[in-house]
C-alpha cells in the first residue's frame, strides 16, 4: 500500500537530518505504528506522507502513486490528523464535522456508519465549541474529521500524546474496530507500551529505523536474556548494580530494574537464588522484554 | 529589581536577535526623517501656471516675463482666449491661470486701477491660496516697478477665483484620501491577518490536505471584506454628502466602480502579504507600517505630490490609493467622467491582476 | 518532631459559574515526598495545581503551600517553589546559560549566586560544551533535563512537574528521574503529574482526581493491593471508571 525509499531530510538551518534515509513498506489493512521519542523524525515522516512537505531525497508511493508529484490525487484518499488540534476552536462539534465533511466533498450522514461507534460518545457535546472539549473529546473529534470521507490511508500523528490512560486505551479500542474496514493505519506515538497494539512497529531515532517487524518479532530479537529485579530499597541499589562488572544494562521500570548481563555472567551468581529471598532481599526472574526494553537495548547498543 | 533586569535582558536579548524587528525599529526612523525631510513640503516651487494675454501689448509681455522669470511659477503654456483655461485644468495641466484683460495698458494709464484675473484650482485650498499670494505678491513687485518716484502709483487690481471646490472646504480633498486610506488598511490588514491566522493555528495543515482548491479558500476568505468594505465605503460617502455637505460633482456610479477596483487591488495585496508572511503579528506590521506610511505620504492628500523630488513622485506609483486618489478627485471635484479616468482605472486594475498571479504563484501547496 | 507537610489542603474547591471545576479535595504531602497528582483531562487537575501555585484563588477551602496561605500569600508561594511543564519550560532563542540567567534572576537570586549556581548546574548536567547554544539547537532530552535544574536553581522546598517527560525518548526518561530523586534526597518535594503509569511506581503517594474530587489516594503499592490489580495501569483505569475496590 504505501512504499517508503531511501528518504532525506533536512530543515533549513538543522545541523542534523530529520530524516536520514528511512525506507519500509506499509501494508494494506495494517494498523502500522512508528515509535520513537521527540526529534526522531516521526512528524516529518507524516507531514510529508501527507504531501504537506516535500522530502530532499527519496521516494513514496501510496496506491501505486507518487507522494510528490500526484499529491492532488493522494489528498483525496487520505485521512490525516497532526499532532496538535487544528479544528476550529471557536466552532461546535457538529459544526466542525459538517465543514470539514464539506470540504471534502460530502455530507456528515453520508459516511456515518464509519464514525458512528466514535461519535457516540461526541453526541452529548455536539453545541460545545471544540476549544472546551477535554483533551481525550478533541482527539475523537479530529479523527472522525480525519475519517468522514472514508478515506483508504488514515495518518494519524501522535493521536495520544497528553492524554489520560483510559481516553488513550479507548483510542486504540477505536483503531482496532476501524482495521476490521480494510483501511490502512499509520499511527506515530511516544508510547512504546502502544506501539504493542499495532500489526507491525517501525522504532525510529534520528530519522532512522532502527527495527521493523511485529510486536512479537522485535521482542524476539532481543538479544540477551532480560531479568527484572524487585528489592525493598531498589533506587538506593541501582547505582551498584549498574556498576557492577557483570552487568551490561540496568534501567528502572516502576519499581524493578530491568538487567542484562555480560557473557559468562550468571544471574545466581548475581542476585543470588532463583525464587528465594535471599538475604540481599532480592527478588528476581527472567521476564519477556516489552518493546520499550527493546528500544532501550537498540539505543544503549547504538550509542556503545 | 532583580527581577525587573532579569526581564530586561531577555527582551533585549529577543529583540536583538530578531533581525525582521531591527530592521523597522531602526529602519524606519530613518526613512521617516529622509522622507519628511525631502517629500514633504506645501511650498510653491515651479506650479505649473497659465497666462491668457488677451491684451498683447508691450505691458503685458513685461508682465508675462515677470511670471516667467519666477522660479516658484511654471510657465506652461501661453494663450490668447479664457476658453483655453478650461481645458487646461480639465487636463490637469495647471494649477492656476492669470488672465491679463485685453484693455490692460490702456487703464494703466488712465489711473484707473488695472485689473490681472487669477483663478487657482482649489481642490487642494492650502496650495491654491499659496499660490494665488504668490501671484499677488508678484503683482505688487511690478506695481511698484511701474511707479516712479514722484508720480501716483500704479495700482494694479488683481480679482481671484477658485475654479472647483468654490467653498475652500478641505474636507472636500480629506475625504478621497481618507476613503483610500480607510478601504486600503481595512482590506490589506484583515485579509493577510485572517489568511496567515489559518496558518499560524495549524488550521492549513488539515485545509491542504483536502481536495479543496486555494482558488476557493482565497475567494472564500476575501469575499466577507469585500462586502464589509462596500458597506464601509457607502457610509462615508453617506456622511460626506449629507453631514459634511461635500459636493459630488460627478457620477456616483463611476465613483462606486472605481472604489471597488481599490477594494480589489487592496485584497489583492493583502493576498499577497499572506503569502509571504507566516505569523499574524509580521502579517500586521507588514500591513501597517508597509501601507499605512506610503498612504499617508504618497496618495497626495495630505502633501501634495508635485511638490516632492521626482525620484519620490516615481514611487508614488506605486501606491495604489495614490492613483484612486487622483480618480476620485476628478469625479467628486471636478466632475469629470470616464474619459478622465480611464489611464488610472488600467493601472490599478494592472497591479490588482499582478499582485493575484504572484499570490497564485506564491501559495503553498504544501506547509513549508 | 514531626515537621510541617509541605502542602496541606483541607476541603479546597474551584467553581466557574456553575461548574465546579474542583469538589472539597482534602490532603497533605510531606515534605521530600514523590507526590504524583494524576487525572483524566477535564478531572480538575490543572485547576487545582493553578490554586496551589498561588495562581488562581480557589472558591472555598483552605491551603497552606510551603507555611503560606493560598489566599494571603500568594507571592511568598511563589518565590518558594519551582515550576516546569510541558507546554513551556525554556526559551528557545535564549542560550542554554541565557535562559539560566533569566529564570534565576526571577527567582531572585543574587547575581553571584546566579553565576556561580549556574556553573554548577551546567557540569552537573554534562552541558559545559552547550552552555552557548540556543535551547533551539540541543536535543529535546537535554532541554527537559535542563528545565527541571533550572526549576530547582533557587533550591525551592517545592517543585511542580507538569507532564515533565512527554515524548521523550526511554533512556531520558530514566535519566530525568534520577535527577528527581536527587532533588528529592535533598530535601526537595516534588509534586508530578504525568501520563506514564510506569512512572506512578516512582511515587511516595499518588492521588486520582475524577470529576474534581480525589477518588483515591495511597502508595502505588497500597492502591494496587486496594484494588487487587498487579499494574498501575489497571488501578487508574478502575478509578476512572468508578470502580469499587472490590469489583
Amino acid at each position: 500500500m504505501i512504499s517508503i525509499r531511501k528518504l532525506y531530510k533536512t530543515y533549513k538551518g538543522a545541523a542534523v537530518p530529520a530524516l536520514n534515509g528511512i525506507g519500509f513498506d506499509v501494508r494494506k489493512g495494517e494498523i502500522f505504528g512508528l515509535a520513537g521519542p521527540d526529534g526522531s523524525g516521526k512528524t516529518t515522516l507524516f507531514r510529508i506522507l501527507a504531501t504537506l512537505l516535500e522530502p530532499d531525497q527519496g521516494m513514496i508511493l501510496m496506491q501505486d502513486m507518487d507522494v510528490v508529484r500526484e499529491y492532488r490525487k493522494i489528498r483525496k484518499i487520505i485521512g490525516y490528523m497532526p499532532g496538535r488540534f487544528s479544528l476550529y476552536p471557536d466552532l461546535s462539534v457538529s459544526e466542525n464535522l459538517r465543514f470539514f465533511a464539506t470540504i471534502h466533498g460530502t455530507t456528515p450522514d453520508k459516511n456515518f456508519d464509519i464514525i458512528r461507534p466514535i461519535y457516540e460518545s461526541l453526541e452529548p457535546f455536539k453545541h460545545r465549541p471544540a476549544g472546551k472539549l477535554s483533551g481525550g473529546m478533541k482527539q475523537k473529534l479530529a479523527l472522525c474529521s480525519a475519517l468522514i470521507h472514508q478515506p483508504s490511508v488514515l495518518l494519524l500523528d501522535e493521536p495520544t500524546t497528553g492524554v489520560d490512560p483510559v481516553s488513550r486505551k479507548e483510542f486504540w479500542d477505536i483503531l482496532e474496530d476501524l482495521r476490521v474496514t480494510g483501511m490502512t493505519i499509520m499511527v506515530s506515538t511516544p508510547y512504546m507500551d502502544e506501539a504493542a497494539r499495532c500489526d507491525r512497529i517501525g522504532l525510529i531515532r534520528h530519522g532512522q529505523i532502527m527495527a521493523l517487524d511485529t510486536p512479537h518479532g522485535i521482542i524476539q530479537q532481543f538479544p540477551k536474556p532480560l531479568y527484572s529485579l524487585k528489592a525493598p530499597n531498589i533506587r538506593k541499589i541501582l547505582p551498584q548494580i549498574k556498576d557492577h562488572k557483570g552487568v551490561d544494562s540496568c534501567y528502572s521500570f516502576g519499581n524493578s530494574l530491568h538487567i542484562t548481563l555480560r557473557e559468562g555472567y550468571a544471574p545466581e551468581r548475581i542476585f543470588g537464588n532463583h525464587g528465594e529471598m535471599c538475604r540481599t532481599g532480592f527478588q528476581w526472574d527472567q521476564i519477556q522484554p516489552t518493546i520499550e526494553d527493546c528500544f532501550i537495548q537498540l539505543m544503549h547498543t547504538h550509542e556503545n | 529589581m532583580k527581577r525587573f533586569n532579569a526581564i530586561l535582558w531577555k527582551e533585549f536579548r529577543h529583540v536583538f536577535r530578531d533581525s525582521k524587528t531591527m530592521l523597522m525599529l531602526f529602519g524606519l526612523p530613518v526613512i521617516q526623517i529622509l522622507l519628511f525631510g525631502f517629500a514633504l513640503s506645501h511650498e510653491i516651487k515651479k506650479a505649473p501656471i497659465l497666462v491668457v494675454d488677451q491684451a498683447v501689448n508691450a505691458s503685458s509681455h513685461k508682465i508675462i516675463e515677470k511670471f516667467r522669470a519666477n522660479e516658484q511659477f511654471e510657465l506652461v503654456n501661453l494663450a490668447r482666449n479664457i476658453d483655453e483655461i478650461k481645458a487646461e485644468f480639465f487636463k490637469g495641466r495647471i494649477q492656476m491661470a492669470v488672465v491679463i484683460p485685453v484693455d490692460f495698458e490702456a487703464s494703466h494709464y488712465a489711473s484707473e486701477p488695472a485689473e490681472i484675473q487669477l483663478i487657482a484650482d482649489a481642490s487642494n485650498p492650502n496650495i491654491a491660496t499659496n499660490l494665488v499670494r504668490f501671484a499677488a505678491g508678484i503683482i505688487r513687485e511690478i506695481e511698484r516697478e511701474w511707479s516712479p518716484q514722484n508720480r501716483t502709483s500704479i495700482a494694479i487690481r488683481t480679482e481671484t477665483s477658485m475654479i472647483y471646490n468654490p467653498d475652500m472646504s478641505s474636507a472636500t480633498t480629506f475625504v478621497p484620501g481618507l476613503i483610500a486610506l480607510i478601504l486600503l488598511l481595512v482590506c490589506v490588514l484583515m485579509t493577510s491577518v485572517s489568511i496567515v491566522r489559518e496558518k499560524e493555528q495549524g488550521h492549513m495543515e488539515v485545509l491542504l490536505v483536502s481536495p479543496m482548491h486555494p482558488v476557493t479558500f482565497v475567494l472564500a476568505k476575501a469575499t466577507p471584506y469585500l462586502a464589509l468594505s462596500l458597506i464601509n465605503l457607502g457610509v462615508i460617502l453617506a456622511m460626506s454628502i449629507w453631514i459634511l455637505h461635500i459636493p459630488i460633482a460627478g457620477s456616483m456610479v463611476l465613483l462606486f466602480i472605481v472604489s471597488m477596483l481599490l477594494i480589489l487591488t487592496a485584497l489583492a495585496l493583502g493576498l499577497w502579504i499572506s503569502t509571504v508572511t507566516r505569523t499574524q503579528e509580521t502579517a500586521m506590521m507588514f500591513a501597517l507600517l508597509g501601507m499605512l506610511l506610503p498612504t499617508l505620504l504618497f496618495t497626495g492628500f495630505m502633501f501634495p505630490i508635485e511638490n516632492m523630488p521626482v525620484a519620490l513622485q516615481y514611487f508614488s506609483f506605486l501606491v495604489p490609493s495614490r492613483w484612486y486618489y487622483s480618480m476620485a478627485n476628478d469625479i467628486m471635484i471636478k466632475g469629470l467622467g470616464f474619459g478622465a479616468v480611464w489611464k488610472e482605472i488600467l493601472i490599478l486594475g494592472g497591479m490588482t491582476i499582478l499582485l493575484l498571479g504572484l499570490s497564485i504563484r506564491g501559495f503553498k501547496h504544501r506547509l513549508i | 518532631m514531626k515537621t510541617e507537610p509541605i502542602i496541606c489542603v483541607d476541603k479546597l474547591s474551584r467553581r466557574f459559574g456553575d461548574f465546579t471545576a474542583v469538589d472539597q479535595i482534602s490532603f497533605s504531602v510531606e515534605r521530600g515526598e514523590i507526590f504524583g497528582f494524576l487525572g483524566a483531562n477535564g478531572a480538575g487537575k490543572t485547576t487545582a495545581i493553578r490554586m496551589l501555585t498561588g495562581l488562581l484563588r480557589p472558591s472555598a477551602g483552605e491551603g497552606k503551600v510551603a507555611g503560606f496561605d493560598i489566599y494571603q500569600e500568594t507571592e511568598s508561594i511563589k518565590k518558594n517553589i519551582g515550576y516546569m511543564s510541558q507546554a513551556f519550560s525554556l526559551y528557545t532563542n535564549l542560550t542554554v546559560w541565557e535562559n539560566i540567567e533569566f529564570f534565576a534572576g526571577i527567582y531572585g537570586m543574587q547575581f553571584r549566586d546566579i553565576h556561580q549556581k549556574g556553573k554548577v548546574l551546567v557540569q552537573q548536567l554534562g552541558m559545559e560544551n552547550m552552555a552557548s547554544s540556543l535551547v533551539a539547537d540541543i536535543p529535546m532530552g537535554w532541554r527537559q533535563k535542563l528545565a527541571f535544574s533550572v526549576a530547582i536553581i533557587h533550591q525551592p522546598k517545592l517543585v511542580f512537574l507538569d507532564e515533565p517527560t512527554g515524548g521523550v525518548d526511554p533512556i531520558t526518561r530514566r535519566q530525568f528521574w534520577d535527577l528527581i530523586y536527587e532533588a528529592t534526597s535533598s530535601g526537595i518535594t516534588a509534586f508530578v503529574t504525568t501520563h506514564y503509569m510506569d512512572e506512578v511506581e516512582y511515587f511516595d503517594r499518588v492521588s486520582i482526581m475524577v470529576d474534581g474530587r480525589i477518588a483515591a489516594m495511597d502508595s502505588p503499592s497500597g492502591l494496587k493491593d486496594i484494588y487487587n490489580v498487579r499494574s498501575m495501569d489497571e488501578v487508574f483505569y478502575q478509578v476512572a471508571r468508578n470502580q469499587s475496590p472490590l469489583s
